[in-house]
């Protein structure tokens, strides 16, 4: 009964990297034919210099109905398989063959024009998203009651708030009914509410109607939650396919090392993106307390101490140290940027201290990742899964009870009336 | 509602580019809906917020006239076919504004539109055409504008009039063909923005929309027909003037010339439409 939907063999994208790549000018070009006599000569430099495979070798096999995740590092080339597979970008090497309508949502509100109104853009973006005129306007209502947004309807999108454009976006694109549909990242913005209402969405489509779903998040709650099945991807290559929750875990057993508190940890050899100019090397983290070994504990204090090596001079101004859950959730994100402060680094290492005064995590195992970025948003250093770390239970101060691991985050809890 | 479609959907076949393709016309012409809504997003963004909306696709060749019928038909005393002046400018005019606005906005349709490029498939000649269509609009504005001019001036209207959709085919074409070559050039190189002002006011002048293309010697008229844009011009005077004559020859060269640079532009741009993505 069941077939094949996606086909994928030997699925290879060459990129040209440096001056090659974006916008050219003629004159860029012009001086490159006046070079090409000099490269021939020269024949040393192989013509394979200067480029890089964003993908090599991929085969993969999807049967119809099946909700495949596609895990994988920052730059693993998950997006450029899903790019590829939506028609977007062209393969170097190898084929793939999708049976059927393909619908791709690589990000929301694709289409959107702020000056028009929403109902023209659930119109617009409906169209360009690949569906019918018909299909539509049969479905504006609930698009419209998905989305939410009330009595604006008629008022140009440049005038709603953030969160109501995103809601317009996913709206539309939630009811968007391929035979494949492709999905990246998309859930990533958004509140945590309308994230719920949109995985439901994706479930129903699913499970309901028999699609077959490519799903690529860094969100491995909702990986697991949604996949049957799930590949992980390195380096531009398939390194391993199976269940969900065993390649989940495989990738974040890969992604972070295990560590211990107060010893430096070494990041120069971790996954990263980012341009380089000052980068994360090695960090050490430890909390007040000498009797928990200087583990972090619940509501207590954590202290990091960041090792950043400067290519040259540069100026930070957002440094962030971030803490996932093992489901890759973001919990906790620190940011300089919120104090204001930048940070003048000379070429050469540096070591920054940043301290959390109450670190509100449950006991449990979390996964420490580090942000370096310049003025104008200019990221220096991304290391999304530095290394674990483990936040263990402490005695509160009142009862003397542990304090219950429920819920993904602690508070401060008073009584105040009781009657 | 899916599930009959899902029967008959074709497969689909992804492989790495190569060499020359034709026109995938089948795909195309499932576009249509997609045509029609980019066309009237072109037109709802083009009247957005103007003050003057569409008041606009009158006063640019009206206000145009006027300026022409100032210096080249009082100061500079050009020929005018026996037509007033304004008349004779306004008919060339009519076209040539289309041209150059369609022209224009062909031109940078992918660039300016790159978002879309890089995050959704969809043929990608449906931009340019797009934007050459949306531009009919305010030529049927300032076509109008022209018989109302004729009316004024006492000019009866001939039943050559009812050339003017094929003329109106020709200015068409003559604007996609060149568009969707400096759109597909545009991608790669951004020169291109700067050089389609300059093309367009260069072109004016290869033109006979100020002077009469009678000024041309004969022996360089078949030449001078290489811009289709020419034909385009004295098929206009011809539909309006009672003494001008059928522009022939010049008009046969003009078809061809926009066949060659259609055809030749439809080969380039599916050749280099696959690599949009990553160049842009």
């Amino acid at each position: 009964m069941s077939r094949v939907a996606i086909q994928v063999e030997g699925l290879g994208k060459q990129y040209r990297v440096g001056h090659a790549h974006g916008p050219r000018t003629l004159r860029e070009d012009l001086v490159d034919l006046a070079r090409i006599p000099l490269r021939r000569a020269k024949r040393g430099a192989s013509l394979e210099d200067g480029t890089v495979w964003a993908l090599r070798d991929v085969s993969l096999e999807v049967q119809q109905g099946e909700v495949v995740g596609i895990i994988g590092g920052n730059g693993a080339g998950k997006s450029t398989l899903l790019k590829i597979l939506s028609r977007i970008v062209a393969p170097t090497e190898g084929w793939a063959r999708i049976e059927g309508r393909v619908g791709s949502l690589l990000e929301a509100g694709t289409g959107f024009h702020s000056e028009l109104t929403g109902r023209e853009n659930v119109y617009m973006s409906g169209a360009i998203l690949g569906m019918r005129r018909a299909e539509i306007t049969r479905k504006f209502d609930e698009i419209v009651a998905f989305a939410d947004i009330g009595p604006f309807l008629d008022t140009p999108v440049k005038r709603y708030s953030s969160g109501m454009q995103v809601r317009l976006a996913f709206a539309v694109a939630a009811h968007l009914e391929p035979e494949v549909l492709i999905v990246d990242e998309v859930l990533a913005v958004g509140d945590a509410e309308f994230q719920r209402k949109c995985l439901g969405r994706m479930q129903d489509v699913s499970r309901g109607d028999g699609r077959t779903v490519l799903f690529v998040s860094h969100n491995m709650d909702a990986v697991q939650r949604l996949c049957d099945r799930a590949v992980l991807v390195e380096r531009g290559r398939l390194v391993a396919s199976g269940t969900t929750a065993g390649v989940v875990g495989q990738y974040l057993a890969r992604a972070n090392a295990p560590s211990s508190a107060g010893a430096w940890i070494d990041l120069s050899s971790v996954e990263r993106t980012g341009n380089g100019v000052a980068r994360s090397v090695k960090a050490r983290y430890w909390s007040d307390l000498d009797a928990a070994g200087c583990r972090p504990y619940s509501d207590g204090p954590l202290t990091v101490r960041l090792a950043i090596e400067a290519a040259g001079a540069c100026t930070i101004s957002s440094l962030a140290v971030t803490l996932y859950d093992t489901m890759g959730t973001k919990l906790v994100n620190a940011d300089t940027i919120a104090l204001g402060h930048t940070l003048r680094l000379d070429p050469g290492e540096h070591h920054v201290t940043l301290r959390i005064p109450e670190l509100h995590l449950n006991p449990g195992v979390y996964i420490m990742g580090f942000w370096l970025a310049g003025p104008l948003a200019t990221v220096y250093d991304f290391v999304p899964t530095g290394f674990e770390l483990e936040v263990v239970p402490q005695l509160s101060p009142g009862l003397g009870r542990a304090p219950g691991d429920d819920g993904l985050v602690t508070c401060r809890l008073e009584l105040v009336e009781s009657d | 509602m899916i599930a009959p479609r899902a029967a008959t959907a074709p497969s689909i076949v992804i492989r790495p580019p190569k060499g020359w393709a034709p026109l995938d016309l089948r795909e195309f012409a499932g576009a249509h809906e997609l045509l029609y809504f980019l066309v009237l997003r072109n037109l709802k963004l083009r009247y957005k917020q103007t003050a003057l909306g569409a008041a606009w696709a009158l006063l640019q060749p009206l206000l145009t006239m006027a300026v022409f019928t100032l210096v080249f038909g009082r100061l500079a005393r050009l020929g005018s076919d026996g037509l007033p002046y304004p008349v004779f400018a306004l008919a060339a005019l009519v076209p040539w504004t289309y041209f150059a606005n369609a022209f224009t906005q062909a031109g940078n349709s992918l660039v300016d539109q790159q978002q879309l490029l890089t995050k959704i498939y969809f043929p990608r000649l449906l931009l340019p055409l797009a934007a050459i269509i949306a531009g009919l609009v305010d030529f049927a504005i300032a076509f109008t504008l022209l018989l109302l001019v004729l009316a004024w001036y006492g000019i009866e209207p001939s039943i050559r009039l009812l050339a003017a959709p094929a003329f109106a085919l020709l200015a068409l074409a003559s604007a996609f063909a060149p568009g969707i070559w400096l759109a597909a050039l545009n991608v790669r190189y951004r020169d291109v923005r700067y050089v389609i002002p300059f093309l367009v006011q260069i072109w004016l002048f290869l033109t006979p929309v100020v002077y009469s293309s009678r000024l041309i010697p004969e022996p360089w008229r078949a030449l001078y027909g290489l811009n289709p844009m020419a034909g385009v011009v004295d098929g206009f005077r011809w539909m309006i003037s009672p003494v001008a004559p059928f522009p022939g020859a010049g008009l046969l060269v003009s078809v061809v010339a926009v066949f060659m640079l259609l055809t030749s532009g439809l080969y380039f741009f599916r050749r280099v439409e696959r690599s949009f993505a990553d160049v842009v």
